[in-house]
C-alpha cells in the first residue's frame, strides 16, 4: 500500500524551554492536514506526520511562525549519511580527474625526454634544426603545463593573493622559471649566443617535473581513501529501515529516519538491530563485535538494551527504542572517533611550527642559491647552473610529508581502536597513553564483575541440588544483591524451581519463607543465632575458612536445624589474570585499588598476581592515590568505571572507563573501553605504543628528507664532489616522500591485538 | 663581480626580502563576526588558495557558526582542520560547509588545511 501520509523534521529556532516546545507542538498539532506533530526541546527538532494533499513543508513552518518561533533552513544534505556519499562522490570524481592529468603528462613526458636528448647523438643533431626542434618540444611542453599542471599555477596565484605559500606555490615557481627560461631560450635565442651561452632548453625537466608530482598525488589520494576507511565502515554497519510495529499490530518497515522514540521495533534472526533500545519482548544471543570488539555472541532477555548496527544471532525479540538518530551509541562512537581524528597530537606541534613558515622560507633560500650560484659560477654556465639549482631547492623542498605524519597516523589508529572496542578521545590521549608505566586498577567492576557471585555452595549432610532447590526458593522472593546471586547461581546449576510461602525479609540479616512445608532460614549467624538454630562444628569449621578467604558467608537452616553454607564473593574477571600479566610484559606496573579490606585486597591481589596494591581506600581518596604515584615520578593510568572514578580518571596521566559506555565515562576519560575486559586496556597500550613509534619514524623520514635535500639541492655537495641534484630527481624524491609517510602510517592498519 | 652580477645579487636580495616581508609581516585580512537573533556568531569564508578572511574575531561563550565556501577544486584545500575544537572536516568543491562550535576559552586558535599549509586564525575575545 502506498503511503499516505509523510514526515517531515524541522529545526526549531528560539524555544528557550519545555512549555515552548508545547506551545510549537499545540500549533503544528492544528494545522489541518497533520497527524501527529512531536516538539523535542533538548534537540530543538519537531518531527510532524502529515498528509501530504493537505499540508505542505511551508504550511507547516508557517504554523511555527504563527506560534512564535522561527524554522531554521536546512542545508539541502541534510543526512550525515547522504553527505559522506556526496563527498565520496566528488572524491572519486577528482582522483579520475587527477589520474586522466597524470596520464597526459606521462604521455607527453615520454615523447619530450628523447627529443631534448638528441644533442647526445651528434650525427642526429647535425640533421635537425635546433631551433624547429625547440618550438616542437614547446608545443609538446605547453599543454602539460595548461592542462595537467594548471591547477598548480592557479593554486599558487591564489595562495599568494591570500598571501599564503604552499607547496604548490613551490611548484608552480620551480617548474615556471624553468618554462619561462626555455621559452625565452627558444624565441630570442640570439640573446643567450650574443652573449656566449648556449640557449638552453629545460622542457623534458618542467614536463617530467610536473608528471612526477602528479604520480605522488596520484599515489597520496589512493592512500588517504585508506586511512579513513574504519570510520566509513562503522558509519556503513547502521541499518537502512526498521521494522516497526504500528498500534494495530501490523509490522511494517520503515526508513531508519522515520523511527521514532517509543517506537515498538521486531527484530528477527540474522537481522541488525536498527536503532537503541530495551528489550520487551522474547530473548536472543547478539553479535556486538561492532561495537565491543568482542566476537562472542551476548545473551540479552527482557529489560536489556540493544544497540543499533548489532546483529542479531538466533532468537526473534521486540523492543522499545530509547534512541534514535544522533543519540545512539554508533553515532556518538563514529562522533568521537571523528573528533580524536580531527585532534592534535602534542608531538605534532613542532612539525605545524614548521609547517607554517617553510615555503616563504624555501623560496628565500632558493632565491639566494639563485644569486650565489650566479654569482660564483664561471661566466658562460651561471645562467643555467643558478636557474638548475633554484629549481631543485623549490621542487625537493614541499613539506607535505611533515604535514601528513602524525594526522595519518592518529586517523588509522583512532580507527583501528574504534574496531577494537578501544575510544580514544584525542590524539593527546593516545601519546598520554604511550608514555604510561604505570596502571592503576580500580578493584571492583575491573578486575572483579563488581557483582557477587556464589563460589561455595556447602551442604555436608543433605543432596546438595535438593537444599539448593530449597533455598533458590526462598531467594526468589528477596530482592537484595546477595540473594539475586544465589538465584543466578541456581539456575545456572540448573535447579528447579518450588513455591515458598509465608515469605519474610528480615532487614539486614537475611530471609525466611515456608519450601515443601519446610521452615528455610538464610541469612547471616546473627539470624541464626537469634532464630535459636545451632552450628555444627563441622559447618562452623567450613564457615572460618571461607571468610579467610575474604568470602561472604550465607547460613542455611532447614526445619530448625543449621544444614549448609553458601560463599559468596565477587568474583576476578576470566580474562583480568591474562591482560595483567600482559601489561607486566611491556613493562608496565600494575597497582590495585580497593575500598575492601587489606585481606579480600590480598586476596583479589594474589589471584591475579598483582604485588602492589591500596586497601581500605575510600572513594573520595581515590585521587590522591593517583596522585601519589604521580609523586613518585610515574605516568599513571587509572582504570576505573567511570561514575564513581571520575575525579581519580581525570587525576591520572590518562583515564580508562571500562565497559559502561555511558556519557559520563567517555567525558572523564581519555579512553573508553567498550568492553567490560581489561584486555582491551592492553590493546589500547600496545596501539598508542605502535601509533607513536609510527608517528616518530614519519616524523624522522620527514624531516631528514627535507634538511638533508635542500642543501643537496642548493649545490651544497657540488665544491667538493661535483653532485648537483637534477630537479626531475628532487621531484620524484618529494613524489615519494609523502607516499612513503601514508604507507608507513597505514602499516597500523594490521595492528591486530592477540 | 660584473655589474650583471651584481644586478642579479640586489635584485634577488631584495626579492627575497619582500618574500619575507609579504608573507609574514603584511597586514592580514580580519573579519569579526556578526551575531544573529539567536545569539550565533556567523562568519563566511572562502577558501580558495587559502581562507578570506583569514583572522576571524568571535567572541566567548557564544556558538560561532563558520560557513565555509570552496570555490576551487584544488587538492590542497579539501580539509578543514580545527585542532583545538577536535574538528576535521571534508569541504566539497563548489559547496558551503557550515562549522559549528562553542569557544569558551579566549585566545587565538588556528585552523589549517589537511597539511597545515593554509592557514587562518580564529580568535576568541
Amino acid at each position: 500500500m502506498e503511503p499516505t501520509t509523510k514526515t517531515e523534521t524541522l529545526d526549531i529556532e528560539g524555544m528557550t524551554c519545555a512549555s515552548c516546545a508545547a506551545f510549537v507542538e499545540k500549533s503544528l498539532s492544528r494545522t489541518p492536514g497533520v497527524q501527529r506533530a512531536m516538539v523535542n526541546f533538548a534537540t530543538e527538532k519537531a518531527t510532524v506526520d502529515y498528509e501530504p494533499a493537505q499540508a505542505s513543508p511551508a504550511t507547516l513552518k508557517q504554523a511555527v511562525i504563527n506560534a512564535g518561533y522561527g524554522v531554521a533552513e536546512r542545508a539541502p544534505d541534510t543526512s550525515a549519511a547522504e553527505r559522506s556519499a556526496e563527498i565520496d562522490r566528488q572524491k572519486a570524481l577528482a582522483y579520475q580527474k587527477l589520474k586522466r592529468r597524470f596520464w597526459v603528462a606521462v604521455g607527453l613526458a615520454v615523447i619530450i625526454m628523447p627529443l631534448s636528448m638528441l644533442m647526445l647523438w651528434p650525427a642526429m643533431m647535425a640533421r635537425v634544426n635546433m631551433q624547429w626542434l625547440n618550438y616542437a618540444l614547446l608545443m609538446l611542453t605547453l599543454p602539460v603545463l595548461l592542462y595537467s599542471g594548471r591547477e598548480f599555477y592557479e593554486s599558487a596565484w591564489n595562495g599568494f593573493k591570500h598571501r599564503a605559500a604552499n607547496m604548490d606555490t613551490l611548484i608552480a615557481v620551480g617548474t615556471g622559471a624553468a618554462f619561462l627560461y626555455s621559452v625565452a631560450a627558444t624565441v630570442v635565442p640570439g640573446f643567450f649566443t650574443s652573449r656566449g651561452l648556449m640557449p638552453e632548453v629545460y622542457y623534458d625537466t618542467t614536463a617530467t617535473i610536473i608528471a612526477l608530482i602528479l604520480l605522488g598525488k596520484v599515489l597520496e589520494m589512493r592512500a588517504k581513501t585508506q586511512t579513513s576507511a574504519a570510520i566509513r565502515s562503522l558509519m556503513g554497519l547502521q541499518a537502512k529501515t526498521a521494522r516497526v510495529v504500528r498500534p494495530d499490530g501490523a509490522e511494517v518497515d520503515v526508513p531508519i529516519e522515520q523511527v521514532q522514540l517509543g517506537d515498538i521495533v521486531v527484530v528477527r534472526p540474522g537481522e541488525k538491530v536498527a536503532t537503541d533500545g530495551l528489550i520487551t519482548e522474547g530473548s536472543s544471543a547478539l553479535d556486538e563485535a561492532m561495537l565491543t570488539g568482542e566476537s562472542l555472541p551476548v545473551q540479552k532477555q527482557t529489560g536489556d538494551p540493544v544497540f543499533g548496527a548489532t546483529l542479531n544471532k538466533t532468537g526473534s525479540f521486540r523492543f522499545r527504542v530509547t534512541k534514535v538518530g544522533a543519540d545512539t551509541m554508533l553515532s556518538q562512537i563514529v562522533k568521537l572517533v571523528e573528533d580524536a581524528q580531527g585532534s592534535r597530537a602534542p608531538i605534532q606541534r613542532l612539525a605545524d611550527k614548521v609547517s607554517a613558515i617553510f615555503v616563504p622560507t624555501v623560496v628565500v633560500i632558493a632565491i639566494l642559491t639563485f644569486v650565489l650560484w650566479f654569482d660564483l659560477a664561471p661566466v658562460e654556465h651561471r645562467l643555467p647552473l643558478a636557474l638548475v639549482n633554484f629549481v631543485a631547492v623549490l621542487i625537493i623542498a614541499c613539506p607535505c610529508a611533515l604535514g601528513l605524519a602524525t594526522p595519518t597516523a592518529i586517523m588509522v589508529s583512532t580507527g583501528k581502536g574504534a574496531e577494537h572496542g578501544v575510544l580514544i578521545r584525542n590524539a593527546e590521549a593516545l601519546e598520554k597513553a604511550y608514555q604510561v608505566n604505570t596502571v592503576l586498577l580500580d578493584k571492583t567492576g575491573t578486575i572483579t564483575r563488581g557483582e557477587p557471585a556464589v563460589t561455595d555452595f556447602v551442604a555436608p549432610d543433605q543432596e546438595p541440588a535438593r537444599l539448593l532447590q530449597l533455598v533458590a526458593a526462598v531467594e526468589r522472593q528477596s530482592e537484595h544483591p546477595l540473594a539475586e546471586a544465589v538465584v543466578r547461581y541456581a539456575n545456572a546449576q540448573g535447579a528447579g524451581s518450588l513455591a515458598a510461602t509465608s515469605f519474610r525479609a528480615v532487614e539486614g540479616k537475611g530471609a525466611a519463607a515456608t519450601v515443601d512445608g519446610q521452615a528455610v532460614l538464610i541469612g547471616n549467624r546473627r539470624l541464626l543465632t537469634e532464630e535459636g538454630v545451632q552450628l555444627s562444628p563441622e559447618l562452623l569449621a567450613q564457615a572460618e575458612h571461607l571468610l579467610a578467604q575474604a568470602k561472604t558467608v550465607l547460613y542455611v537452616a532447614v526445619a530448625g536445624q543449621a544444614v549448609g553454607l553458601v560463599g559468596v564473593a565477587d568474583t576476578v574477571r576470566d580474562s583480568s589474570a591474562a591482560a595483567i600479566k600482559q601489561l607486566q610484559a611491556l613493562g608496565i606496573e600494575v597497582v590495585m585499588m580497593t575500598g575492601d579490606n587489606p585481606q579480600t585486597a590480598a586476596q583479589v591481589a594474589g589471584q591475579v598476581g598483582i604485588r602492589r596494591y591500596f586497601a581500605e581506600v575510600l572513594p573520595q581518596d581515590k585521587a590522591g592515590k593517583v596522585k601519589e604515584l604521580q609523586g613518585e615520578g610515574r605516568t599513571v593510568a587509572m582504570v576505573g568505571d567511570g561514575i564513581n572514578d571520575a575525579p581519580a580518571l581525570a587525576q591520572a596521566d590518562i583515564g580508562l572507563a571500562i565497559g559502561s559506555g555511558t556519557d559520563v565515562a567517555m567525558e572523564a576519560a581519555g579512553i573508553t573501553l567498550m568492553r567490560s575486559d581489561l584486555r582491551g586496556v592492553v590493546t589500547a597500550i600496545e596501539l598508542s605504543r605502535q601509533t607513536i613509534r609510527t608517528i616518530k619514524q614519519n616524523l624522522f623520514f620527514a624531516f631528514i628528507y627535507n634538511t638533508l635535500g635542500i642543501p643537496i639541492a642548493a649545490g651544497l655537495l657540488y665544491p667538493f664532489f661535483g653532485i648537483l641534484l637534477s630537479p626531475m630527481l628532487a621531484a620524484g624524491a618529494m613524489a615519494l616522500s609523502s607516499v612513503s609517510v601514508l604507507t608507513n602510517s597505514l602499516r597500523l592498519r594490521a595492528f591486530n591485538h592477540h | 663581480m660584473d655589474a650583471t652580477a651584481l644586478i642579479v645579487t640586489i635584485a634577488g636580495v631584495g626579492l627575497a626580502a619582500f618574500v619575507l616581508w609579504y608573507f609574514f609581516f603584511s597586514a592580514r585580512q580580519t573579519a569579526s563576526a556578526v551575531s544573529t537573533s539567536g545569539g550565533v556568531q556567523e562568519v563566511a569564508i572562502t577558501v580558495k588558495g587559502g581562507y578570506s578572511p583569514d583572522v576571524i574575531e568571535v567572541e566567548h561563550g557564544k556558538p560561532v557558526q563558520l560557513s565555509f565556501y570552496r570555490d576551487e577544486e584544488n587538492s590542497c584545500s579539501e580539509e578543514l582542520l580545527m585542532p583545538d575544537f577536535n574538528i576535521r572536516r571534508d569541504l566539497p568543491a563548489f559547496k558551503t560547509t557550515l562549522v559549528e562550535l562553542l569557544p569558551q576559552q579566549t585566545g587565538k586558535f588556528e585552523f589549517t588545511c589537511g597539511m597545515g599549509m593554509l592557514r587562518g586564525s580564529l580568535v576568541v575575545k
